[in-house]
């Protein structure tokens, strides 16, 4: 069952600011139960620089049940971290062994500033939801909620893209920093359900023009899958680029017809 | 400014009529504020989980200018985003029985006859426009092959009531939340600010004129003005250190409130959730949650035996204690979380616990992959499971998970009356951070359900009741002398706690103190351990007032002196809680006195002498606070001995 991990070499990013250049710190962590998760390695480095007097490194974090989308770490290159289908947060140290060397970094994209160490901000993510990412629906007005049967598959296909944590390792994964993935899931889950038809080619045109001020472009890598802790498939690409071709063209006051 | 307050001034504000009645009653005579004139009055919402989004999105959709602060950095992150299990509504899809009505008695008896009647058949009235709403905002919940909205059991009811988005139904009602707030913000009705935290309250002239609010990237503090502020501001659970809450959660806004004259309600109601992974080790940061909604498949069991350390597979049935099942034949695994935590902790105070520290019980699903298959139980419950595995490094498919109980929920709060205001005219509170709904004890299910209703359904309403009378009458703004000396105060306080230049961070002291309260006034409380614990609760802020260690200044970014400022308002709080708890000499839902239980160790509670709300006001001495109380007065219900047998 549980074991214990030593002489663990933590080679962890500093930075003071945006303006600051940065820099790799090291640390050495004697000995640590494999049963820890590897911010509370992080938690336990920081109490021990604390009580010495030094600055605990700032990284950001809050539900630590992979839900909230908050921790966001390149440990050893990978977003995440090495575990498939896992955000940082999740990870334990038993997927590491004795004397290993980890370096630990924040997400790099340019829509990504770094704020200071590990801590990154995020906000062009909500400014694309911002743009269209909702469904026009005033408090009071609603039908019945079973007034509209909504087949099985379609809410799961929804459901599979409305998971997405709002992270950023599809971003900080993609050699491009592009955020294909995550606007994608979100076009997706809502031009999936009957419910959001009505704004569908609106909703995709206002939120991929909003993605692309501040994101690079998408050239079919699929690094983004593969690092993404809620396993988002690349389909809701190439969903949300055929609405957004759609949107292009379609002649919007006959929408009801189609 | 501290107000003096008259008892008799706390007044709930239940509106005439019967039960069935009131809310009706009381949207037809409130006074109303007209479209146009919206635009001219200013709310603050501070806090963006399910409550304070859904509150900032409706109010700006109405017409008002409402900014909205968060500490997190997007208002998708908050807390809310981890509620797993589900939402309940008295929608009666499955028509088994269902009403309002039954919505409205189930809370109130799992509530432990503690909850205030009238917000509670509210509650249970709006339930159903909360579904109909977020359906209409795209929330996937789960569906049936025939297209419609499926069910599952919580807890402490015998219908299917609760709607669920597979195991992530906080997240997708936030989510739906939060989009509604960002188109607001999108289009400008609401301004957002982030990675702010609200520091203290000013009030002016007996009424909450704005808040303090501390900017965690830059350190700086300033003021904000405003016509009426909400708090949503999430629970206190991380009193205790470990508990199931999100790290950032904390009592900060509430308590500074408490201070500022918001009487504090009911504090010792604290809800243990009997299904989280147990503590493997001494650094544990936090624990997680298995859903209660596992229950409905899973089958509690411990070994018979004391110190059996057979592995499960090798116990055989009739080994086998399944002891909620054995002691509530009518509820069985779904006994309500008070309840079942409580067998758990006797179980294992039984030397009957199971895993590798004999700290929890199992929750076997052994019969149900035997009777539905291995696919329809990963359908249901897949991603709890592969959830456990990652945290544990074992497959509940395979082996029964280990589970214990830990601080999950906190009931009580800032006190509420019927329109949601606290007892500072102006200041309201909303979710988690109100005492209004549950009593002592809240079932699974409902707290969304009530941060929801309270958000789209109840201040949408109650606020223009306060806020017509200001019309085109001026209000202080940030000017004004008095936010000055609050925010002079605050910077005071950080500069304080930055510059003791102790030895100790303060997770040291923050996991030192949720040790005394998990003690003392956890699970089972008694008079010796209460006192003691209120002893040693001040010695220890005693110890954090010399010793603590802060580095890297006030002045930009330093989560550590966040940590203290949060730590510290727990330090007060904490004693409040255990004064609650030494004082209220009765067991009643999620507070029990070992002094007081019936032969069958069940709670027992005195009708006669604590069937009120106790609401405590902040003196200037955290030792020294005044209880006041509100009567609860029940039309409708009888008090019932609660029984789940
Ligand atoms: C693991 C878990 C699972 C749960 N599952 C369920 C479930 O299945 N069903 C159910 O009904 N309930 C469940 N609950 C309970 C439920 O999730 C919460 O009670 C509810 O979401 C609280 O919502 P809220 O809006 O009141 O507060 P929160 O969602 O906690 O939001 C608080 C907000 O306030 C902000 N804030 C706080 N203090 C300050 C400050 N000083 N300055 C600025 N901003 C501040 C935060 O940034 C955040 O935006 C669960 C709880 C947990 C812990
Ligand atoms: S798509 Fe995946 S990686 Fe990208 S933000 Fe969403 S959850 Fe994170
Ligand atoms: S801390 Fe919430 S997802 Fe990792």
């Amino acid at each position: 069952m549980s074991g214990t991990l030593k002489n663990l070499t933590l080679k962890i990013w500093r930075q003071s600011g945006p303006a600051d250049g940065g820099r790799f710190d090291t640390h050495v962590i004697d000995e640590i139960t494999d049963e820890a998760s590897f911010l509370e390695m992080l938690d336990i480095l920081n109490e021990r620089l604390v009580e010495s007097g030094e600055e605990a490194v700032v990284f950001d974090h809050d539900c630590r049940e992979g839900i909230c989308g908050t921790c966001s770490l390149m440990i050893n290159g990978q977003a995440h971290g090495p575990e498939r289908a896992t955000a940082t947060c999740q990870l334990h140290m038993r997927k590491f062994s004795s004397g290993d060397t980890i370096v630990i970094e924040p997400w790099r994209a340019s829509a990504f500033p770094i704020v200071r160490d590990l801590m990154v901000d995020r906000s062009s993510f909500d400014r694309i939801v911002e743009s269209g990412g909702f469904i026009t629906a005033a408090t009071g007005g609603a039908p019945d909620a079973n007034l509209t049967p909504i087949p099985k598959p379609v809410a799961d296909a929804a459901m599979d893209a409305a998971q997405c944590i709002g992270c950023g390792a599809c971003v900080a994964a993609c050699p491009n920093g592009a955020a294909n993935l995550f606007t994608g899931a979100k076009v997706s889950h809502l031009n999936l359900l009957p419910q959001g038809q009505a704004e569908r080619y609106q909703r995709v045109e206002n939120m991929v023009e909003t993605m692309d001020e501040h994101f690079g472009s998408c050239t079919n890598h699929g690094e983004c899958e593969a690092a993404c802790p809620k396993e988002i498939s690349i389909d809701v690409i190439a969903l949300m680029n055929s609405d957004y071709r759609k949107a292009k063209t379609i002649n919007r006051k006959s929408l009801s017809r189609v | 400014m501290s107000m003096t307050l008259d008892p008799r001034t706390l007044d709930s504000k239940i509106p005439d009529g019967s039960l069935a009645d009131k809310w009706d009653n009381f949207k037809a005579n409130e006074k109303l504020v007209n479209p146009a004139n919206k635009r001219k009055f200013k709310v603050i919402v501070v806090g963006t989980g399910l409550a304070g989004a859904s509150a900032a999105a409706t109010l700006a959709e109405l017409g008002y200018q409402v900014d909205a602060f968060t500490f997190h950095d997007s208002p998708r992150r908050a807390h809310s985003i981890a509620a797993q299990g589900g939402i309940n509504a008295a929608k009666n899809y499955r028509g088994d029985g269902d009403s309002v009505h039954r919505l409205f008695y189930d809370t109130i008896k799992g509530g432990d006859f503690r909850s205030r009647e009238a917000n509670v058949h509210r509650l249970a009235q709006v339930s159903v426009n909360i579904i109909d709403q977020m359906v209409a905002q795209g929330v996937p919940f789960a569906r049936e092959y025939g297209g419609m909205l499926d069910n599952r059991s919580f807890g402490g009811a015998q219908v299917s009531r609760t709607f669920y988005a597979r195991g992530q139904t906080g997240q997708q009602l936030l989510l739906g939340a939060y989009q509604q707030l960002a188109r607001q913000i999108g289009i400008g009705n609401v301004r957002l600010f982030n990675r702010t935290e609200l520091v203290d309250i000013v009030n002016i002239d007996g009424r909450c004129a704005g808040i303090v609010v501390r900017d965690l990237m830059t350190g700086e503090v300033s003021s904000h003005s405003a016509h009426a502020v909400v708090l949503a501001t999430g629970g206190y659970g991380n009193v205790f250190f470990l508990s199931t809450n999100a790290m950032a959660c904390n009592v900060t806004a509430a308590w500074r409130a408490h201070r500022r004259g918001a009487l504090f309600a009911n504090p010792c109601y604290t809800q243990i959730h009997p299904t989280c992974i147990p503590q493997s080790d001494d650094f544990q940061s936090k624990l997680t949650l298995m859903s209660e909604s596992l229950r409905n498949d899973g089958r509690v069991w411990v070994p018979k035996m004391a110190g059996d350390l057979r592995a499960p597979q090798d116990i055989p049935e009739d080994e086998r204690d399944y002891y909620l099942e054995r002691l509530y034949p009518s509820f069985g695994n779904l006994a309500p979380r008070d309840i079942s935590s409580r067998a758990a902790k006797r179980a294992i105070d039984s030397g009957q616990g199971v895993g590798p520290k004999q700290n929890g019980v199992y929750l076997d699903f052994g019969d149900a992959i035997g009777r539905l298959g291995r696919n329809v139980v990963s359908e249901r419950y897949g991603n709890l499971f592969d959830m456990y595995e990652r945290i544990t490094g074992e497959n509940p498919y395979e082996t029964p998970m280990r589970i214990y109980p830990a601080s999950h929920y906190t009931m009580g709060g800032l006190w509420v009356d019927y329109e949601l205001m606290t007892t500072v005219p102006g200041l309201y509170a909303a979710g988690e951070a109100n005492f209004s709904d549950h009593g002592a004890n809240r079932l699974g299910a409902s707290a969304l359900m009530q941060g929801l209703a309270d958000g789209y359904f109840v201040l949408p309403y109650t606020i223009s009741n306060y806020l017509s009378q200001w019309l085109n009458k001026s209000i202080p703004d940030t000017s004004h002398p008095e936010f000055a000396r609050v925010e002079a105060e605050a910077r005071d306080r950080y500069h304080r706690l930055a510059s003791i230049g102790g030895t100790r961070s303060p997770d040291y002291f923050h996991r030192e103190l949720g040790k005394i309260i998990w003690d003392y006034c956890g699970m089972e409380r008694t008079e010796a351990g209460l006192d003691k614990a209120l002893s040693e609760i001040p010695a220890l802020y005693e110890e954090f007032s010399k010793d603590l260690r802060v580095t890297g200044g006030e002045d930009g970014l330093n989560q550590t002196l966040e940590k203290a400022g949060r730590v510290e308002d727990f330090f007060e709080l904490g004693m409040l809680m255990c004064r609650d708890a030494l004082e209220r000499e009765e067991s009643c839902g999620g507070h029990f006195r070992a002094e007081h239980q019936t032969a069958e160790g069940e709670a027992l509670r005195d009708d006669e002498n604590f069937a009120h709300v106790s609401a405590w006001e902040w003196t200037g001495d955290a030792t020294q606070p005044n209880l006041h109380k509100e009567p609860l007065a029940y039309e409708e219900v009888d008090f019932q001995t609660r029984s789940y047998k």
